[in-house]
């Protein structure tokens, strides 16, 4: 709805008359409607005035005034604020009763002068040091955050630790059984353009069969673990850290902590198990899926049989290259998990920081899945795994 | 009796969550510049009610007047312009996390005015200051108490020098002495500006305050039990519920 108004602004001749009747007194009629929609009145003619006739006191006559609303109240606050500064007396007892009793209120709690900080332009290289720094507190964090974790665990071993089986089972049926469609979605079309770009490569040396080879080692090795990571890091991460998140906002956490209870026993280590657990199924599930999208193109666009692809797919791959992708994803697991929930617990306490906490969760999520992946390729290519 | 204009004007509503009836046969007036106070036990059904009196859900049947327009048959622009006159105070107050208070307040003005941001900024400390919260324009909601959030949800409810406002349960979470203090700020409100004031609360002490008119819900009967000024039913009331609510007694035997 677009809406005119006519924003002239307001000459000040239209509301108040100006007029000195005595020597020590400067009188203000006040007159017709004020409207907020309207503008604010400037009151710099005001001040002219006072500083050139240096009255005592200043008074108001509202005879004629037909209508006000807060433009009026905003106009007395600064005439009030003035004459406090002149040292004029402003005669309050000359307007209507409301309008005093709401000047009064205005002024009757005192303005708090802590506001907040400017923020100070700094230098670029400023900038990237303290970027740099909080990236080196941030990757601590997350360690400290798994140890904590780890320790958590070990009191669940010992039998010690606040953790409740049926959360756990609740959290892997959300993680686990309920990402199916999504992973499926997701590996089924990383296999099939795998399959897709290799066949064009190959075909024209007539070495259309080793697509086969191609998609099962890329799936095993690496892109079932890693896409079902960047899925659940945006999936499951995000939604740990916003419930966490959210938690800390409503003070549940509070009350977990005032009970005795640890938010990690309680809260993280059903979530980091859960994921620890549901993770490599997962991948193991998106490595079949993948495998079967490449299989699906190579049928429809090459010339090789069911049989043929499946035989060339289990002479590509054994149980180390399949084991390979597997714990890989348990790390990813936990990596995601203990993350999601970290960023949780250090959620602010506005609904604008469960935003930022799920979006953290994401972003560290996924770039400690990448990370994670080359110490991997490097640790595994030196023990020729 | 006050003889003033009626503001909204409510003809035999009914209230309902899909089949679930939670309120029947709601007929009732509220006049220009009177504090009218919706009461009742918790759960009875007030909230629901400020709910669809501000188009936040809508009515099962029956109508709900604002002077001349039907706000249960308006839509879109016209909907919006009843709205504009408008403001409500939320239980919690409800600002929006991710500005200032300052910018909270603007809101309104930014939307509906043509007004300067220089302008919008004067109005807004204004505004503030009636609230007690001047020189908390850039603090953000998360860093201060849950009264002054509370208050600064009526600067924000005010700014657009609305001629109703609506309170859901202005007192709940405030200490007795805040509580007092936005008693009185509603009734400088009403008196000074001449606002309507419609106010959602069990808070007796609020309600014998400040009602000049009431309506008494029942969720039993799932109706308007009494009306009138709460003074008034205290002293006349024969119906049972209302007496006990009034006096903060209950009946032993159930």
């Amino acid at each position: 709805m677009e809406k005119h108004y006519s924003m002239r602004p307001v000459d000040i001749q239209e509301r108040v008359d100006i007029s000195r009747v005595e020597h020590d007194s400067l009188i203000l009629r006040l007159k017709g409607v004020w409207d907020l929609h309207e503008g604010l009145l400037e009151y710099q003619s005001i001040q002219k005035e006072i500083e050139r006739e240096k009255p005592k006191k200043l008074v108001f006559y509202t005879q004629e005034l037909h209508s006000w609303d807060s433009s009026l109240l905003v106009f007395l606050v600064h005439c009030y604020e003035l004459c406090q500064k002149k040292g004029v007396f402003f005669e309050k007892a000359s307007l209507p009763v409301g309008i005093q009793q709401l000047l009064t209120l205005s002024q009757s709690v005192p303005e708090k002068k802590i506001g907040h900080k400017k923020e100070f332009h700094r230098s670029f290289v400023y900038k990237v040091g303290i970027i740099g720094l909080s990236f080196a507190d941030s990757t601590a964090e997350v360690f400290t955050f798994i140890g904590e974790v780890a320790r958590s665990f070990m009191r669940l071993v010992a039998g010690k630790a606040q953790f409740r089986w049926s959360d756990c089972a609740v959290i892997m049926q959300n993680v686990g059984a309920e990402a199916l469609p999504i992973v499926s979605l997701i590996s089924f079309l990383v296999g099939l353009i795998m399959a897709f770009v290799g066949a064009i490569q190959l075909e024209p040396f007539g070495a259309s069969i080793y697509v086969a080879n191609l998609v099962a080692l890329a799936m095993v090795r690496e892109m079932g673990a890693m896409m079902t990571g960047v899925i659940m890091a945006g999936r499951t991460g995000a939604a740990f850290a916003a419930t966490i998140g959210t938690m800390k906002v409503t003070e549940e956490v509070d009350a977990l902590k005032t009970m005795g209870i640890s938010p990690v026993d309680f809260l993280v280590l059903p979530r980091v198990i859960a994921l620890f657990v549901m993770m490599p199924l997962l991948c193991i599930f998106a490595n079949y899926i993948g495998i079967f999208g490449g299989m699906v193109v190579s049928l429809l666009m090459l010339d090789i049989s069911y049989t043929e692809y499946v035989n060339q797919t289990r002479s590509a791959i054994d149980l180390g290259h399949a084991s390979v992708g597997v714990i890989k994803s348990t790390i990813f697991g936990i990596l995601i998990a203990s993350i999601g929930c970290l960023r949780g617990l250090q959620c602010g306490n506005s609904s604008s920081a469960v935003g930022m906490a799920a979006t953290s969760a994401v972003v560290t999520g996924i770039t400690a899945i990448i990370v994670a992946d080359a110490v991997f390729a490097v640790l595994f290519h030196a023990i020729d795994f | 009796m006050n003889s003033h204009p009626t503001v909204i004007s409510v003809h035999d509503v009914d209230l309902a969550y899909g089949n679930f009836v939670v309120m029947r046969h709601l007929t009732f007036d509220i006049k220009r510049g009177e504090i009218f106070v919706i009461m009742g036990g918790s759960g009875c059904g007030k909230t629901t009610l400020l709910k669809h009196l501000i188009g936040l859900q809508e009515v099962a049947s029956g109508n709900i007047f604002y002077g001349k327009q039907n706000f249960t048959k308006a839509d879109g622009d016209e909907r919006k312009a009843i709205l504009e006159k408008v403001g409500i105070l939320y239980q919690a107050g409800a600002l929006w996390s991710s500005m200032t208070l300052a910018e909270n307040v603007a809101l309104p003005l930014q939307e509906y005015t043509g007004l300067s941001d220089a302008d919008i900024r004067e109005i807004v400390s204004f505004k503030l200051s009636l609230v007690g919260l001047r020189g908390f324009e850039d603090f953000y909601p998360a860093e201060i108490s849950g009264g002054m959030r509370k208050r600064a949800g009526l600067a924000r409810a005010m700014a657009l020098d609305p001629q109703i406002l609506f309170f859901d349960e202005p007192s709940s979470g405030l200490d007795p002495i805040s509580s007092k203090r936005l008693d009185d700020l509603i009734l400088q409100l009403k008196e000074c500006l001449g606002t309507t004031i419609v106010v959602v609360t069990h808070e007796l002490p609020s309600i014998f305050a400040i009602a000049d008119n009431s309506i008494f819900l029942d969720a039993e009967s799932k109706t308007i039990i009494a009306e009138g000024n709460p003074k008034d039913l205290l002293k006349n009331s024969v119906d049972p519920k209302v007496v006990h609510f009034l006096k903060r007694t209950y009946n032993k035997n159930g």
